[in-house]
């Protein structure tokens, strides 16, 4: 039999395994949660993983005010009524927010421009945390920055709230896009490129050299329906954050399970068809194209 | 040539694909890889990866896809599976919870989450049985393995609990060696062993 380990030499919060958290969740379905109640429902739907807010973001747009961090008792009730992982969304910069979720033992934190940013300046120092992060991003350049603070998981930012993939489509393609052009470039090249875009050069170096983001890239940000979720499959993300788009949906139940399904079999046209079929309305939304840049969460945090 | 179906319902299928690769290198072998999302392809494999994830989820998507039955031919078969953690919770014999449904292709209970949350989760140099050094072992919201059945052997034990084990042709572990550079789990689990079988 194997001796005894030596308990000593244990580490906690290595960049291994909070990366390796995010690297479970591939090819899984994240869904917004308010309630326990909500995040029951989407556990029996198939989720990865629960995302507990103070409201979604189709409310938080309708509601207005500040959005912060989720009451500290409805995330204990989260906790307590599912087996699956729960993070937890904190504003931009408020690393007090960050550090209460962590106490009350959320998962994963998420650094999200869906709530209202508490610092214009920074973000948060990620790497002193224990728990990992994910953050949204729009281009290589954000994603890179985000990953240099410590970021464990990236995501698309989208445009929240809105029932419309537009946004989270051309932030995957612009990601994507850059990827290969750095891929092609030489060492000099990819320097200038670091410089040009406010980009860490030696993550810069790394992307290019494996071809893809260092860490796990999941789409968020107006995904609403099963056929939204295979797209961004489709697009090369790892895995989907759904918002509004289960709780603003006539049937909530079917419309999770739906999508779970949905990304499992977004190369199966014919699957998809049946998957798709009688769901339910989806959320009502609101297209992209007809909103004020002022109204837009994307740009906050860059 | 070895095929090696990564069951690929949800999880770190990735790690995985490219950790049977670089362990068939190393004994002068190429794998080709298939990725299981539906079934009517397992029964083309030799060995069989069930990677890390969330158990509830695999769980349902490998019943929902018919692919759980296929897994328990595979293994009725004599073939070789190397399940991690979520893997090593869908293969126990019993979970104790009625969201995660077994397999039941290994005789052991497992607990979920019992390590904590991921806040607790850690790496270690871990002594696994066979191995001359330590094993660089990664524990991710890990589950722990109870009960231990007659024809199960234990590889490695963390504080006093069973986190690698073995019975016939499956290999399983709490923990992730697919996330580390190391393959010798998974060239025990693939070669080693089954060398006698295949």
């Amino acid at each position: 039999m194997a001796e005894e380990t030596d308990l000593n030499e244990l580490k906690r919060g290595t960049d291994l395994v909070k990366r390796g958290f995010a690297q479970m969740q591939k090819g899984g379905v994240i869904m917004d949660v308010v309630t326990r109640e909500q995040a029951r429902i989407a556990e029996d739907a198939g989720a990865v993983a629960v995302m507990a807010l103070e409201a979604v973001p189709a409310d938080i747009r309708k509601r207005g005010g500040v959005a912060r961090m989720p009451d500290p008792t409805n995330v204990t009730e989260i906790i307590d009524e599912v087996s699956i992982p729960v993070m937890g969304k904190a504003r931009i910069g408020h690393h007090t927010e960050a550090q209460i979720l962590e106490a009350l033992g959320v998962d994963m934190i998420d650094e999200s421009e869906v709530l209202t940013p508490a610092d214009d300046e920074y973000h948060i120092d990620k790497r002193e945390f224990t728990s990992p992060f994910v953050c949204g991003a729009r281009n290589l350049g954000e994603a890179l920055r985000r990953i240099d603070e410590g970021a464990a998981m990236i995501r698309t930012k989208g445009e929240a709230g809105t029932g419309d993939v537009n946004q989270a489509v051309q932030h995957q393609r612009t990601i994507k896009g850059s990827i290969r052009e750095l891929v092609g470039k030489n060492f000099e090249e990819r320097e200038k490129w670091a410089r040009e875009h406010e980009a860490p050069a030696d993550l810069v170096h790394e992307t290019a050299e494996m071809g893809r983001l260092p860490v796990v890239n999941f789409a968020a940000g107006g995904i609403a329906t099963p056929a939204d979720a295979a797209l961004m499959m489709h697009h090369g993300c790892d895995g989907i954050f759904v918002g509004s788009g289960i709780f603003g949906a006539e049937n909530p139940e079917k419309m999770g399970e739906a999508i779970v399904e949905a990304v499992n079999n977004w190369d199966d046209p014919e699957r998809l068809a049946e998957i798709a079929a009688d769901v339910g309305r989806g959320m009502k939304g609101q297209s992209n194209s007809d909103m004020a840049d002022e109204e837009k969460l994307q740009g906050r945090g860059v | 040539m070895l095929t090696a179906g990564v069951v690929a319902v949800q999880g770190d299928v990735s790690e995985h694909a490219r950790a049977v690769e670089r362990a068939a290198d190393a004994h002068g072998e190429d794998a080709e890889l298939v990725e299981i999302r539906h079934s009517g392809l397992v029964s083309d494999c030799d060995v069989l990866l069930m990677p890390g994830g969330e158990s509830t989820t695999i769980s349902r998507l490998l019943r929902q896809e018919g692919i759980d039955e296929e897994i328990r031919a595979h293994v009725a078969a004599g073939k070789p599976v190397l399940a991690t953690c979520a893997g090593l919770i869908v293969a126990a014999r019993d979970a104790k919870d009625e969201r995660v449904h077994n397999l039941d292709v290994l005789d052991v209970t497992v607990d979920r989450n019992a390590f904590g949350r991921q806040k607790d989760s850690f790496e270690a140099p871990l002594d696994v049985d066979g191995l001359s050094d330590p094993f660089p072992a990664v524990f991710i919201r890990a589950p722990l393995i109870d009960e231990v059945g007659d024809d199960v052997s234990v590889l490695a034990r963390w504080d006093d609990t069973p986190v690698a084990v073995k019975q016939g042709p499956v290999v399983a572990t709490s923990f992730h060696p697919e996330l580390t550079e190391d393959v010798r789990l998974h060239r025990l689990a693939f070669f080693e062993q089954a060398a006698a079988s295949r």
